[in-house]
């Protein structure tokens, strides 16, 4: 049995310098293999006497057992060393940019309009909308702007005919939502709208968030507070606000509203009021059950105050590099 | 309109300071536009008279002048051609300071000596008029500081008044305001009725006395016409933004500013027979003040005499029988016009004055009388001459009714939210001339003649309102019942789409919805354009029926800033005429050029093409679950590639186009590589439907590839469609997985490879169904489409 000692000897050096799964396979053949040399001496141990066999046969057994143990811890090795060489040759320059990465955006003044919409939609009120090509009824003479009022020369109006122009304020849409729907009614309607005008601080055509509460008892107190935590909201500061006596056909009281955004300077920023009894008549609603208060805003104007954007005319130049810093 | 505060404080003078009534104003309406000083700043300038003005020995332009400071006499050199002797004018002494900083010193010109400089008013910042030096009045008195002599310590404030105030166009309307707001009493001058001293009259007629219910006149004879209007009335006007003309003028002009109510002054010598005052005949011709020639609609009410129209009445006076130098009686008018029939009149003819601006907004219709003696006094005082007795001819049924109004203290106290204290109503409100009587809690109150603007109770309101100060009025968060909205799930909202686009890499534009109409029928030669009747210009008149017209503005815009890769989308309306009707439909459009992907290191950025952008496409209409209802066709569009163009279908209405711009397109417009394109309806995109679970089949899945040698020109579109109708109920997918043309196939040939994948809700489907399916599709689609099975 001294034969045993050599052959693990001579297996465990074998396992130790094999380097890679084929060869340790081959040492499992040659030692543990049904022919294998370890196997061999198992078969022998018939030839010994009934009394040796047991401590004999046991010997052999452990000795299995542990260069077993020995091949799979190497396997494990070799497996791991293979691992890491794998994974080495893997290696990335990881800060090279990403293939095909390509950022779309949203305009300015879509993405101030969503962000009214949201503050709105968050108490209440949903998104209305309407024609651009509008008809005189609408765009003046139910909003109490008959002809010839002098109101109308604050409109530079484009014409098509005598009866139909583009829009010049959203305020349509209130007139068309208060025909078909009851009150309450909440709702804001963002949109186009042109003006005959051209210069730095105009453009002939800008964009208007109109917005109208109409419900039993609303007031002036109530206006103030939505438009105050609107405006706070909007430019995420605790801005003054000023409202200052103005004059809008369509709202009596009618009012413009100023804010100070810490330099001491009040620039106006919307125009707002309480629902004027005659557009209440026009549209069907009941003046003496219901109030209501109608506010509206220029959006550029807003995007530029929030953005900081100097020239009104970009906005629809469309010029990427314009629009990428802004999206 | 613009106002001297030193004039308004001589009539109402509160102890505040110019910031104080600045902001009193603007928070009160009157919102106040500019202030500016009455002159820039300087000093050491008196009023001097020139005693001698002699030729400069060595120039011939100028003058040297002794100029007298009224204890001095200094030797000055002037450029000005008007210096002369006795003439008395701003002398700037050395060590004066005029505005710029700019100091006075002696000097020497062309070898004579100066002390001092004799200034015209731009120098001294009061006018831009720089026709010579300053010619002041006769009797000013010598060496008086010129600041101190002309009143120069003043400030000029010009407030923007809303269409409804026109009780303030005027000092006295604005010196009433500020009395309410600052509790102060109003200085109102008396003005005497000026005894007539003649007995010369001019008949007056009114035809339309609804338009115009009370006219006064009044003959001035002998007046002098070449008397000159005092410095203070020059610098009243001049401060109130109106250039004095002659004395006639400048009194009519002043009494406009100081009163509000307009007046003209005629040659009495120009006029035959009589006033009428009465409609133009259509067409009839007036040559007006301002020396323009207009054909009068009939709409326009005018000043005749007997003969011919003499005035636009309310706008403009004639050319014909104004006052000149030669004029020596005179025929006043002072008129109430209804505001309605001068309304829009002056901007139909491209006019706005003074005067128009005034009576389209509401003249107090009680002033006439006051304005007509007030003008006469100060034009007797001025060119003299004898007055004859005042005409009037007056509709007193057609004059404005100022009805009682009821403000119910409930109704007051439920639009402010708060307990107004019946004192401070009835005080704001009589303050401001209202007349109250007290019923319950309630008031009733009479309107006084000069508040147009006061016909309802929320008129009352909105008084009481703006007096008490807006920003005093409480605030708070309106309370309402709590209610959920139902959201059709089907309808996608625009918010969504956009977001869709930008992020698969298009950039929001926004382009104006009217362009040019060469622009409009190169995109869209099939449908006129709306046209506007007045557009900004040439390049903005006409609606756009395409958003693709804007959009290949803005690559070309971008394209000429060095942008290679230019990825752009648009939502918004366009308008295309059907009939009467003017079509109003909201689309979508996108719009690709340059490489498939950003330039990168990777080394794959191809250029784009047609599929790139209709992956893009497939994915929105996927995005909105429509996809499979969707479907494609070769068409034909004339701003598009013939062979690169699709109609997109939905269930058989075209919802839009997809294509390559035409070359022809992209020459005319300069546009660099292949620009892609669509435009949908946003309509067809935002309808989709809800979500329907079908249940999972846990029985395996059969797929069959089969390749097919066909036609080049077949759509395969047409072929997947033949094969899914005969791949029966249980097919679940028929996939394109390869299209091939080249070596291996003949020419004009291609191979087409599909994928079919069937499953069973319930059992195994067998290799006989399978195969019989098979079968029935290759059979179709040999027949049909001369189509060879590639083994």
């Amino acid at each position: 049995m001294e034969n045993l000692a050599t052959l693990v000897d001579q297996a465990r050096s074998a396992i130790a310098e094999a380097s890679d799964a084929q060869a340790l396979d081959q040492i499992r053949v040659q030692y543990l293999g049904k022919k294998g040399e370890v196997t061999q001496l198992l078969k022998g141990l018939g030839k010994l006497s009934p009394e040796e066999r047991p401590k004999a046969g046991d010997e052999i057994n452990k000795a299995k057992d542990a260069l077993l143990q020995d091949l799979n811890a190497r396997k494990a090795d070799i497996e791991t060393a293979q691992l890491q060489a794998k994974l080495a040759a893997e290696t990335l320059d990881v800060t090279l940019p990403g293939r095909g990465q390509s950022v779309g955006g949203l305009h300015p003044v879509t993405k101030t309009i969503q962000r009214i919409e949201d503050f709105f939609g968050s108490i209440g009120f949903s998104v209305a909308e309407g024609p651009e090509i509008e008809d005189d009824y609408h765009n003046f003479e139910a909003l109490n702007i008959p002809a010839h009022h002098p109101a109308r020369a604050m409109h530079d109006t484009f014409y098509f005919n005598a009866n139909t122009v583009l829009r010049t304020h959203t305020s349509p849409v209130q007139v068309r939502t208060m025909e078909t729907d009851k009150p309450p009614i909440r709702i804001i309607c963002p949109g186009r709208v042109y003006r005959c005008d051209s210069d730095q601080t105009h453009s002939p055509m800008f964009h208007q968030v109109e917005g109208l509460l109409v419900d039993k008892d609303i007031s002036f107190a109530d206006l103030k507070g939505i438009l105050e935590q609107f405006l706070k909201a909007f430019f995420e500061d605790d801005v003054k606000v000023r409202f200052r006596p103005s004059y809008f056909p369509f709202t009596e009281p009618s009012i413009e509203v100023d804010i100070d955004r810490g330099d001491g300077k009040w620039l106006e920023v919307l125009g707002c009021g309480m629902v004027h009894p005659k557009v209440f008549e026009y549209s069907g609603i009941d003046p003496e059950e219901y109030t209501g208060f109608a506010f509206g805003m220029g959006v550029e104007r807003l995007a530029m105050l929030r953005y900081g954007v100097n020239d009104l005319r970009l906005f629809f130049d469309n010029d990427l590099r314009f629009l990428s810093q802004l999206r | 309109m613009k106002f001297s505060e030193q004039w308004l404080r001589e009539w109402v003078n509160p102890s505040i300071t110019t910031d104080e009534l600045e902001s009193l104003l603007s928070l009160s309406g009157l919102e106040v536009d500019g202030v500016e000083k009455a002159a820039k700043d300087f000093s050491g300038v008196v009023v001097g008279e020139i005693i001698s003005a002699e030729q400069h020995p060595n120039a011939d332009k100028l003058q040297v002048c002794s100029v007298s400071d009224g204890t001095e006499t200094f030797q000055v050199v002037c450029g000005a051609a008007n210096a002369r002797a006795g003439l008395k004018t701003g002398f700037a002494k050395v060590g004066a300071v005029l505005p710029g900083d700019f100091k006075i010193k002696k000097a020497k010109l062309r070898q004579v000596e100066s002390f001092g400089m004799l200034c015209a008013e731009d120098e001294l910042g009061i006018s831009d008029d720089h026709g010579g030096i300053m010619e002041l009045a006769a009797d000013a008195p010598v060496g008086t500081d010129l600041r101190e002599y002309l009143n120069l310590d003043d400030t000029i404030i010009e407030v923007d008044l809303t269409p409804n105030r026109s009780d303030c166009l005027s000092l006295a309307g604005l010196a009433r305001e500020v009395g309410v707001l600052t509790q102060t009493p109003v200085n109102v001058p008396e003005v005497a009725a000026v005894p007539a001293t003649a007995s010369e009259t001019f008949p007056v007629e009114l035809i339309n006395s609804d338009a115009c219910p009370r006219y006064l006149g009044r003959v001035i004879k002998g007046i002098n016409p070449t008397a000159t209007t005092p410095l203070w009335m020059v610098e009243k006007l001049r401060r109130s933004g109106v250039r004095a003309i002659d004395p006639v003028v400048d009194v009519t002009n002043f009494v406009l500013m100081e009163l509000g109510q307009p007046m003209h002054a005629f040659d009495l010598a120009k006029l035959s027979g009589g006033i009428k005052v009465r409609l133009a005949e259509q067409d009839e011709a007036l040559q007006l003040l301002d020396g323009s020639e207009v054909k009068l609609n009939a709409d326009t009410l005018v000043i005749a005499d007997h003969d011919k129209a003499v005035a636009m009445a309310g706008i403009m006076g004639g050319e014909q029988t104004k006052v000149t130098d030669s004029t020596s009686d005179i025929f006043l008018e002072c008129a109430f016009f209804e505001p309605i029939s001068i309304a829009g009149r002056a901007r139909s003819y491209g006019l706005h004055t003074d005067s128009s601006h005034r009576y389209e907004r509401g003249v107090d219709f009680t002033l006439q009388a006051r304005a007509m003696e007030r003008a006469t006094q100060l034009l007797l005082e001025i060119v003299g001459g004898e007055a004859g007795p005042v005409v009037e001819a007056v509709e007193e049924s057609k004059l404005p009714v100022r009805n009682d109004v009821v403000l119910r203290a409930g109704r007051l106290n439920q639009m402010l939210a708060m307990d107004m204290p019946a004192e401070k109503v009835e005080d704001i409100l009589t303050r401001l001339g209202l007349q109250l009587t007290k019923e319950g809690n309630d008031w009733r109150a009479a309107v006084p003649s000069y508040r147009f603007d006061i016909s309802i109770e929320a008129d009352l309101i909105e008084e009481v309102a703006r007096v008490y100060g807006y920003d005093n009025l409480p605030v708070k968060s309106p309370t309402m019942a709590l209610g959920i909205e139902a959201q059709p799930e089907a309808i996608k909202p625009i918010r969504m789409i956009r977001q869709s686009l930008a992020a698969r890499g298009y950039q929001e534009a926004i382009a104006f919805s009217f362009i040019e109409p060469g622009l409009s029928k190169l995109f869209d030669p099939e449908n006129t354009p709306i046209a506007l009747a007045n557009p900004i210009s040439a390049d903005l008149s006409v609606m756009r029926t395409t958003l693709i017209a804007g959009l290949a503005k803005a690559v070309q815009y971008n394209q000429n800033r060095q942008q290679g890769r230019i990825r752009l989308f648009e939502t918004g309306q366009c308008f295309i005429q059907q009939g009467e009707a003017m079509v109003q439909d909201p689309m979508v459009a996108v719009i690709a050029t340059g490489s498939r992907e950003p330039e990168g290191w990777t080394g794959d950025s191809k250029p784009m093409d047609f599929f790139d952008l209709k992956g893009d496409l497939e994915a929105l209409l996927d995005d909105s679950g429509i996809l499979a209802e969707v479907r494609f066709e070769p068409a034909q569009h004339p701003a598009l590639h013939p062979g690169q163009t699709a109609q997109i279908l939905r269930e058989d209405q075209v919802i839009g186009v997809i294509g390559a711009l035409h070359p022809s397109v992209q020459k005319e417009l300069g546009l660099k590589g292949s620009v892609y394109v669509f435009e949908i309806k946003q309509s067809a995109l935002q309808t989709g439907n809800v979500a329907k679970f079908d249940s999972l089949s846990k029985y395996p899945e059969v797929r069959r590839d089969l390749a097919f040698i066909l036609d080049e020109n077949t759509p395969v579109a047409h072929l997947m469609a033949a094969m899914r109708e005969k791949a029966g109920e249980w097919l679940k997918e028929l996939r394109l997985f390869d299209v091939y043309q080249g070596k291996g196939v003949e020419e004009q040939r291609k191979s087409v490879a599909l994928g079919l994948t069937w499953q069973h809700a319930s059992r195994t489907l067998n290799d006989e169904e399978i195969n019989s399916l098979v079968d029935q599709i290759v059979s179709v689609v040999q027949e049909q489409f001369g189509a060879s099975l590639r083994s």
